[in-house]
């Protein structure tokens, strides 16, 4: 039981896919500028992962390892597919917002990560929740993301207004460039300098190291 | 003339694909620590990406779209639904079928090239061509030039970026940032300067 715990936690804060294992960037940056459209978007995320990772470990002992990845990447784009029939049919234009970024969920390397690196030596149930774990910590940066774009790009949260805007008689001057790509670049670095000022550990080694500064102050004036 | 001129040159500079789409993140982050494994990548994504995108509009136009099969007499078949399944196929087969051509006639360029080639199967930016082109609904002739130009734009992205990594290793990072948290911040710069590029139109 407490090993589903870890599986379900663990990739939150410890050992975040975005942050630590450097995946699933590409749509993280892109679908970030609406609350509603990340929700969206998270929640397909989880889903497929979840499922996937379930299905991939039900034949993890049938699948011949030559033709692994293939038969992973038929199963998660089957799930995709489903997933962008189900939202053009119910939520047409969130999907049109989302445009590729459904499709690009195939090429998501945290599905296809978590299917290869975890599927396919565990149990499905302890996959499936190790699934849904990752898409737990994949919402969480995308999430933060989106809510400080919004928030000081167009001053609302979900669509409802929360800074009044100056041009509509308030007092907010919205910061343009927060909903131009690329200050989702900035605000990921940041959210990795403060999750790694907590979490000490996950500091990279420097290759190059700098000597210190032997000379003093009047040496150099 | 100009139309492929003009279609090359916005999918090289102003869209993007690594910078303004953020597309091929992933190995974007991971393989530009070094000038020459950066070029070798480049070079094969633009390779897979001129092949694969005018692969998949000759699928897209000629058996998925509505309509399209009716060369068979099957006038009302609707096969869009499958695109996702067959575009990932073609570009897994493209990528297979490229590595043992290359190992057979090319080992020079295979042992170049060998450890990026199934890394591409997964990137998104290949993915993104084909999916561009089917939303933008481009001809034959034309997702030619825009499979070359996103590839050749994703590669010039990817080696300025190795090219600033390489000199950034002797700077003093703050500890937190060390690694990843600056190549976030160097690429948002990176992304600005391109963004300059908007309203040229050729």
């Amino acid at each position: 039981m407490s090993m589903m715990k870890e599986a379900l936690t663990k990739p939150i804060l410890q050992n975040n896919p975005i942050a630590l294992q450097i995946l699933g960037i590409c749509s993280a940056l892109a679908v970030t500028s609406s609350l509603k459209v990340t929700l969206v978007m998270c929640i397909s995320v989880t889903l497929v992962t979840a499922c996937s990772s379930f299905a991939v470990s039900l034949i993890r002992n049938q699948i011949p390892s030559s033709i692994r990845i293939i038969v992973q990447m038929v199963i998660i784009a089957s799930l995709v597919i489903v997933v962008d029939q189900l939202l053009k049919a119910y939520a047409f234009a969130i999907s049109k917002q989302l445009s590729v970024f459904v499709g690009l969920i195939i090429t998501n390397c945290i599905v296809m990560g978590r299917a290869e690196g975890f599927a396919m030596k565990n149990p499905p149930v302890a996959s499936f929740v190790d699934g849904i774990g990752n898409g737990l910590g994949y919402s969480v940066v995308l999430f933060s993301i989106a809510v400080v774009r919004e928030l000081f790009g167009s001053g609302k949260l979900f669509g409802f207004e929360i800074l009044p805007l100056v041009t509509d008689g308030g007092w907010y001057v919205p910061n343009g460039l927060l909903l131009l790509p690329p200050s989702a670049f900035f605000l990921i670095g940041i959210f990795i300098w403060v999750l790694r000022s907590v979490k000490k550990e996950q500091v990279e080694k420097v290759e190059f190291k700098i000597t210190k500064n032997t000379r003093s102050v009047k040496e150099a004036f | 003339m100009e139309h492929y001129i003009s279609l090359f040159v916005r999918s090289v500079f102003l869209e993007n694909m690594a910078l303004s789409f953020f597309l091929g993140m992933c190995t974007f982050m991971a393989i530009s620590k070094k000038i020459q494994a950066a070029i070798g990548l480049g070079i094969a994504v633009i390779v897979v990406m001129a092949l694969t995108v005018p692969v998949n509009s000759l699928i897209y136009n000629h058996l998925l779209r509505e309509g399209a099969l009716a060369w068979a007499g099957y006038p009302d078949v609707d096969l869009s639904f499958l695109g996702l399944l067959s575009y990932i196929g073609v570009i897994a087969a493209i990528v297979q079928i490229m590595e043992m051509v290359l190992d057979k006639y090319v080992p020079a360029l295979y042992n170049a090239l060998g450890v990026f080639l199934p890394l591409i199967t997964v990137n998104c930016a290949i993915m993104g061509g084909s999916l561009f082109m089917v939303e933008r609904d481009y001809g034959f002739a034309d997702s030619v030039v825009y499979g070359a130009g996103a590839g050749t734009g994703w590669a010039l992205a990817i080696v300025a970026l190795a090219g600033i990594r390489e000199k950034l290793k002797y700077s003093d990072v703050p500890e937190g940032l060390r690694g990843l948290g600056i190549t976030f911040i160097t690429v948002g710069l990176m992304s600005l300067g391109f963004m300059s590029f908007g309203g040229i139109d050729l």
